[in-house]
């Protein structure tokens, strides 16, 4: 038998760590979400499908733009000691996931920007003629296409993985002591904008190309949760305590029902259908993968904090 | 250069947290926070039972996760004893020390910095022990250099049975329990 007290009741520390509210969760999901519409917008590109009539690339960039911001609205809300929050920018740590996170998202801005000048929509066209100008000098000229595509691409990737690294990193919390976490919240991310372009396109094409790849995301996410919970599971005491947590643990409902479940499963099920032309695509399944994504981080997050080392 | 650390001796403690009033009154610890605290661990079963009374703080690990997660350099290890620090005025709050250290030895103070025990870096610098050092009733706590051999806490370390917390965490602890 062990019993243990402490005296220490330090806000957000005790009795279990509780660091991180809502902003965390929203800023790793939007953060996902827009390394996967970068990923996104990078492929149409490459494959010119943005000269389409009605491509979703006439307000994707605009999109990820806007996403990018509240993601990062969120990220300065969590902070404690905001008007020091430019800090960040006066060094690079390189041993720290959250500042390589910081100088990639100052990256991904003007790779976004690049494709907002590239598909430059038409009321922009019209307000702006010298971008609009500056959007067809740039279009003329294929190795630009090609950077910016290869940008968004290659930086989408490297934010999508940053969002799960960043939690993987802190060893102290063994749930999240995952080296799987970045490809499972890169290939969540990459799902939720899948879900997110098939629920706003215009072009029935790029809908349903979207929905194919959204399956793929969405069974690979199913594989990569499976590594992770077996990783955890063939790991130390404390890794299989802290699995304990989603396997019969406080967040079981939440993570089976709601991430697996509704999130990931009954989508699938939807789209598979949905593709193989025998229902029709609806909204329903988009919205559910959009809901699933969010409370992934929100479960992984909140359940990661109360994973710990020391005793319980 | 030194190599700071300490040894605190559990069968002399009695838990009667001096070690803790002392660090609020000299560091100015905000209300309802602690920088040090006293941890109670019963173990076995009866009559095989065991009690350990910890006088526990901020362990300044040789490989402290606080210092390689934090994005601006805030926390940093000191060239003075190789102390684990805290530069208020690099921190955005961002909390990921907090969540990095396995010890939960961390807390966001009022003023919306991390902050922790300093070991009284102001103190030792003054050749003075740490405050809750100084003011044990029970001595049973002992502050020095872990890599000189002489020192009061080398030699403690050497001549009696002790651990460290959470070792398995990797982090390289330099506070010691005597059993």
């Amino acid at each position: 038998m062990i019993e243990f007290t402490s005296t220490r009741a330090n806000p957000l520390v005790d009795p279990s760590l509780h660091v991180w509210g809502w902003e965390i969760p929203v800023y790793l999901f939007l953060g996902g979400l827009v390394a996967g519409l970068m990923a996104i917008a990078g492929w149409f590109l490459l494959m010119d499908r943005d000269r389409r009539a009605g491509s979703a690339m006439s307000w994707l960039p605009g999109l990820g733009l806007a996403l990018l911001s509240a993601g990062m609205l969120a990220l300065f809300l969590d902070l404690e000691h905001k008007p020091y929050v430019w800090r960040l920018y006066t060094s690079f740590q390189i041993a720290s996931p959250m500042s390589w996170g910081a100088w990639i998202l100052l990256a991904v801005y003007p790779a976004l920007l690049g494709a907002l000048l590239l598909c430059l929509p038409g009321s922009l066209r019209q307000a702006f003629p010298a971008l609009a100008a500056l959007s067809d000098r740039l279009r003329a000229r294929v190795q630009a296409v090609r950077a910016i595509a290869w940008a968004n691409l290659v930086l989408g990737g490297l934010l999508g993985i940053y969002t799960g690294v960043l939690l993987s990193a802190l060893g102290a919390r063994p749930l999240w002591n995952s080296a799987v976490l970045g490809p499972l919240f890169l290939a969540s991310g990459l799902s939720s904008a899948a879900a997110l372009v098939h629920l706003v396109a215009r072009d029935p094409a790029d809908g349903e190309l979207l929905a194919r790849a959204d399956n793929g995301f969405l069974q690979a996410e199913i594989v990569l949760l499976a590594l992770f919970l077996i990783g955890l599971l063939t790991a130390t005491r404390v890794h299989v305590r802290a699995a304990g947590l989603v396997l019969g643990g406080p967040f079981t409902a939440a993570f089976w029902v709601g991430v697996v479940g509704a999130g990931i499963a009954l989508p699938l099920l939807l789209q598979s259908l949905a593709v193989g032309h025998r229902i029709r695509h609806t909204p329903v399944a988009p919205l559910l993968v959009l809901g699933g994504g969010l409370l992934l981080r929100v479960v992984i997050v909140a359940a990661g904090q109360v994973s710990r080392w020391g005793p319980v | 250069m030194a190599r700071f650390g300490m040894v605190v001796d559990t069968v002399r403690c009695v838990g009667c947290a001096d070690c803790v009033v002392a660090c609020m009154t000299e560091n100015e610890v905000p209300e309802g926070r602690a920088r040090d605290w006293i941890a109670t661990e019963a173990t076995g079963s009866f009559p095989d039972t065991r009690l350990e009374i910890r006088s526990e703080r901020c362990n300044h690990c040789d490989q402290p996760p606080c210092v390689s997660c934090c994005p601006t350099g805030a926390s940093h290890v000191e060239p003075f004893g190789r102390l684990v620090q805290i530069t208020p005025e690099l921190c955005i709050g961002c909390k990921a020390c907090l969540a990095s250290c396995p010890y939960d030895a961390r807390f966001i103070h009022p003023r919306g910095y991390a902050d922790k025990c300093t070991f009284c870096v102001h103190r030792v610098k003054d050749g003075l022990a740490p405050a809750c050092v100084a003011v044990c009733p029970a001595r049973c706590m002992h502050f020095g250099d872990l890599d000189d051999p002489h020192s009061e806490v080398s030699r403690l370390l050497a001549s009696r049975r002790g651990h460290a917390l959470l070792p398995e965490a990797g982090t390289g602890p330099r506070i010691f329990f005597l059993t």
